[in-house]
């Protein structure tokens, strides 16, 4: 797994970390203990273009059905088709094999926009 | 106004349980996983938390008729020592709401109602209790009520409760004692297991759920509870029962018994068994992967037929399923359906009810 200061997180509890020039994106593991048990991932398909914030996907679990926001601009060209078979892996591993899809970047600056693991985990952390 | 919580509140927050509001109350959904806890109670066994129920007492000379009178399914049919599935319904058929009635002794009754309507049904058999001669206590705030539900809970209650308990047949009832106290025991449940329900005092259920918990059974939430009784097809008052729906279209026109006599509803539900339901319940289950949720639309050929009344994934048979209301033609098992999920018509199909049966 990549280092956690790779990470940026929105506020919506997405993170996106580059990796060889993709915006890798999924979701924070303090969000995916809140969602529960996942059992659904609706990705939006490869080839749309996305603004950053833009509605990406829908995560659902047991529980309750979450909308996920794309931490970034860019255009997608991978989903992680082995969540249709293990939704599960967002919660077994929310930062590393639970990733959900892969954009080509429009612009990195954009990450300014973020906040790093250490904000997150101050503002979303245990005991918030 | 602030949430109810029950006796073992302290306990299930210890134990790092997420909790969520629930018809006032503030109760566990999950102690872990929904899933895990699901998986546990088709195939070992997982103990519940019921206390939110509401329990009623209703005793004294007048308190068979009372009841009789009240309900829709026939009392004389749950002898003492039986438990017995009823409807509490209105003048006009609508149902008030679903419940258990335990026939305690000659002239001593404990219901176990909705949270969401334990306050109105009491106030409503209050109001026909005048004519009798009864007494109604509320013994919701005193005491606790588990369920313990799982093909292994009869080996595992044998541990804690004489073997009278757990020679009990599906429905029974009786009162042992436990470390010299007294519990209501029944082999009841919501779960489509084999199981049993316990009622006690606060502390003497306190005990019970820790010793129980001690023989290695999962704690499980509500979250679980929706999702089993969801595959056993059992109905949820506030999502498949309500004031608006007559009992022979959710399928439960087996619970009255019209030939019993007078009872409030009679003069109505006699008129529903002349003419068959315009809209009936129905199982089904998704053709794609989406999840079906209460309130989403049902529609046939582009036309809105009717709503999903409750849905989820089911953690046994890994795909998703629902229930909803629609008109009788289109309740034949493999009738095609389109469910309205987001932006998407997915494709369903109705289905055999229930959708989970145990083996055993």
């Amino acid at each position: 797994m990549s280092k956690l200061s790779e990470y940026r997180y929105a506020k919506t509890h997405e993170w996106v970390r580059i990796d060889d020039g993709a915006a890798v994106v999924g979701i924070s593991a303090h969000a995916a203990e809140q969602l529960g048990d996942v059992v659904f991932v609706e990705m939006t398909a490869v080839g749309a273009h996305l603004k950053q914030f833009d509605r990406l996907g829908v995560v659902e679990s047991v529980k309750a059905v979450s909308d996920l926001y794309s931490p970034i601009s860019g255009v997608v060209t991978d989903t992680n088709g082995g969540l249709l078979d293990r939704p599960e892996l967002v919660n077994l591993s929310p930062l590393d094999e639970g990733w959900m899809v892969k954009l080509a970047p429009d612009d990195l600056a954009e990450l300014e926009n973020l906040l790093t693991s250490q904000k997150y985990e101050e503002t979303f952390g245990e005991g918030h | 106004m602030a949430l109810k919580r029950g006796s073992l509140y302290p306990l299930h927050r210890q134990a790092g349980a997420q909790m969520v509001e629930f018809s006032g109350w503030e109760l566990p959904v999950q102690f872990n996983s929904i899933l895990e806890e699901h998986r546990a109670v088709r195939s070992t066994a997982g103990l519940f938390d019921v206390s939110h129920l509401g329990r009623i007492v209703v005793r004294g000379p007048g308190a068979f008729g009372l009841l009789q009178k009240a309900f829709t399914n026939d009392l004389t049919k749950a002898r003492s020592g039986r438990a017995q599935y009823t409807l509490m319904c209105k003048e006009d058929g609508g149902i008030l709401d679903d419940l258990v009635v335990y026939h305690r002794t000659e002239d001593e009754f404990l219901l176990a109602l909705n949270a969401a309507n334990t306050e109105s049904d009491t106030a409503w058999i209050r109001r026909l209790a005048s004519d009798y001669e009864v007494s109604i206590e509320d013994r919701t705030a005193e005491t606790v009520m588990l369920a313990l539900q799982g093909p292994e809970s009869a080996t595992l209650l044998a541990r804690l409760a004489p073997p009278e308990v757990t020679g009990l047949p599906r429905f029974g009832c009786r009162e042992e004692a436990i470390l010299g106290k007294p519990v209501w025991f029944s082999r009841t449940g919501y779960t489509g297991e084999d199981g049993f329900e316990l009622v006690a005092d606060a502390e003497v259920g306190e005990t019970a759920w820790r010793a129980i918990l001690g023989f290695g059974v999962k704690s499980c939430g509500l979250g679980a509870r929706d999702t089993l009784r969801l595959e056993a097809a059992l109905a949820l008052y506030g999502n498949e029962l309500d004031p608006r729906t007559h009992p022979h279209e959710a399928g439960l026109e087996w619970v009255v018994a019209l030939g019993k006599g007078d009872f409030i509803g009679r003069e109505a539900l006699l008129k529903d068994q002349e003419r068959s339901p315009q809209r009936r319940l129905v199982c089904f289950r998704m053709l794609e992967r989406a999840v079906p949720r209460s309130g989403y639309s049902i529609l046939v050929e582009g036309r809105e037929v009717g709503r999903v009344t409750s849905g989820n994934y089911s953690p046994v048979l890994r795909y998703d399923i629902g229930m909803g209301y629609v008109p009788a033609e289109l309740s034949a098992p493999d009738t095609e359906l389109d469910i309205h999920i987001r932006d998407k018509f997915v494709r369903a199909k109705v289905v055999a009810r229930p959708f989970y049966k145990r083996t055993a």
